[in-house]
């Protein structure tokens, strides 16, 4: 991965919801291998603000800049970069693993790291890959959700609670995850109530709940 | 992003659609039941008077299909809508117009084809004569996608409501009447003899413009329903 030269900017941005103002005069810049955590009380807009980083939602005020460049003018090419895991898993409770790992490759770029085998595994669903992922527990729809981090070369992770119904190991394992890809140069922004552990990667905390 | 990789998502999108909707097989019987229930019904209701059936036939025909399409669309993006993989489409590497044509697509080939294939039965059914079936098929074929594209278009600005069926309703089924119109129309003057090419190049104006345009609407309503 090319992590040299990219950047995250976001400047000014705005949150309204309801009438109410979620955060606003938010200003952060991220760069290669770095990681930001937002953290908040349950309805601070942490999800929003990762939408809005996402370029799904409109910030209400500010912009956020990939290189420099305004995301809602880059499109496409910004999406390329991103790998965006919600809330809800993204993928399709008829179709295996395999199956809603191929079709998230083909909707982002074309040459992945990993196999679709080799990422599953990584997350410990070997032999589930052919499995309707409806017969999966919730912990394992999780993991296969976050298997499509690794199948594409997006070096922006934009992971909305990662964690949650991971067990010990699911967690551990997804560490790892992390880790290495701040180590080749990627950047994570995250939102989670569990604390994150990695090793040499600096992690930027900015709390919602204080900003507003 | 280079030419066959958008080709290859344009293609697996399709397929993928295709692959749920065979699993899903009761949600993709529904219209097509609503459309061969509501002209069978007909010929019973009228009784033994064909002219009156053959009169009515072309109009009936086209409104119960109408109406099919209408009650398929709300399964277009529901789906994909509540599991967060719309918002896999839309955070694509592709261009989410030609996304949205795949689903489209597949969509009208799971219920929009059916409808073609039981129609020359429902023809006879309604006593229409054969040149008559024969221009039916041919307004199916050409207006059945516009009403899956403009479909869309609607569904996606309603997805994100809880209770969108009614508005999806009357949003869309203004858009309808036009194809409504010239594709019984033709049935009803073919059936009289009478050269319908006026007819058919309406309803193949309304696919070409449908088919540019409609992506484009669908892929822009589809983000202000996510945002």
């Amino acid at each position: 991965m090319n992590g040299q030269g990219i950047q995250l900017r976001a400047s000014g941005l705005a949150c309204i919801r309801d009438d109410r103002v979620l955060f606003s005069e938010l200003d952060f810049t991220l760069g290669p291998g770095e990681v930001l955590l937002l953290e908040g009380r349950n309805g601070s807009g942490k999800t929003s603000l990762l939408r809005i980083l996402c370029s799904i939602r409109l910030p209400d005020e500010g912009t956020v800049l990939w290189c420099d460049e305004d995301i809602q003018e880059l499109g496409p090419d910004y999406h390329a970069r991103l790998s965006y895991i919600g809330h809800r898993d993204g993928i399709k409770h008829d179709l295996t693993a395999q199956e809603n790992l191929r079709m998230a490759r083909a909707l982002g770029t074309p040459d992945g790291r990993w196999s679709i085998d080799r990422a599953l595994e990584a997350f410990g669903l070997y032999g589930f890959e052919d499995v309707p992922t409806r017969n999966l527990s919730a912990g394992q729809q999780r993991r296969v959700a976050l298997s499509r981090l690794l199948i594409t070369r997006a070096p922006l992770w934009i992971l909305d609670e990662p964690f949650t119904s991971l067990d010990r190991h699911g967690i551990q394992a997804f560490e790892g995850v992390m880790e290495r890809h701040t180590r080749e140069g990627g950047m994570i922004v995250l939102t989670t109530h569990h604390r994150v552990r990695l090793a040499d990667a600096p992690v930027h905390a900015i709390n919602l709940s204080h900003e507003s | 992003m280079s030419h066959s990789s958008l080709t290859q998502a344009f293609g697996l999108l399709l397929k993928r659609d295709l692959v749920l909707a065979l699993r899903r097989r009761a949600e993709m019987v529904n219209p097509l039941l609503f459309f061969v229930l509501i002209t069978s019904l007909f010929p019973l209701g009228f009784g033994a008077d064909t002219s009156l059936l053959r009169a009515a036939g072309p109009g009936l025909i086209w409104v119960a299909a109408l109406l099919a399409a209408l009650l398929s669309l709300e399964g277009m993006f529901r789906s994909d809508f509540e599991d967060g993989t719309l918002e896999q489409i839309l955070l694509s590497a592709h261009p989410v117009s030609v996304l949205v044509l795949a689903k489209v697509l597949a969509h009208w080939l799971v219920t929009g084809l059916p409808l073609i294939l039981v129609a020359p039965l429902l023809g006879v059914l309604l006593a229409l004569p054969t040149q008559a079936i024969e221009v039916l098929l041919l307004t199916l074929l050409l207006g059945t996608p516009v009403l899956s594209l403009i479909g869309a278009v609607g569904v996606g600005l309603t997805v994100g409501l809880r209770r969108g069926g009614v508005i999806l309703s009357l949003l869309v089924l203004p858009l309808y009447v036009p194809v409504l119109i010239f594709a019984s129309d033709a049935v009803a003057t073919a059936a009289a003899g009478i050269p319908i090419t006026a007819q058919l190049y309406i309803l193949g104006a309304m696919l070409v413009l449908a088919l540019s345009l409609a992506p484009l609407a669908t892929a822009a309503s589809l983000k202000i329903s996510l945002s």
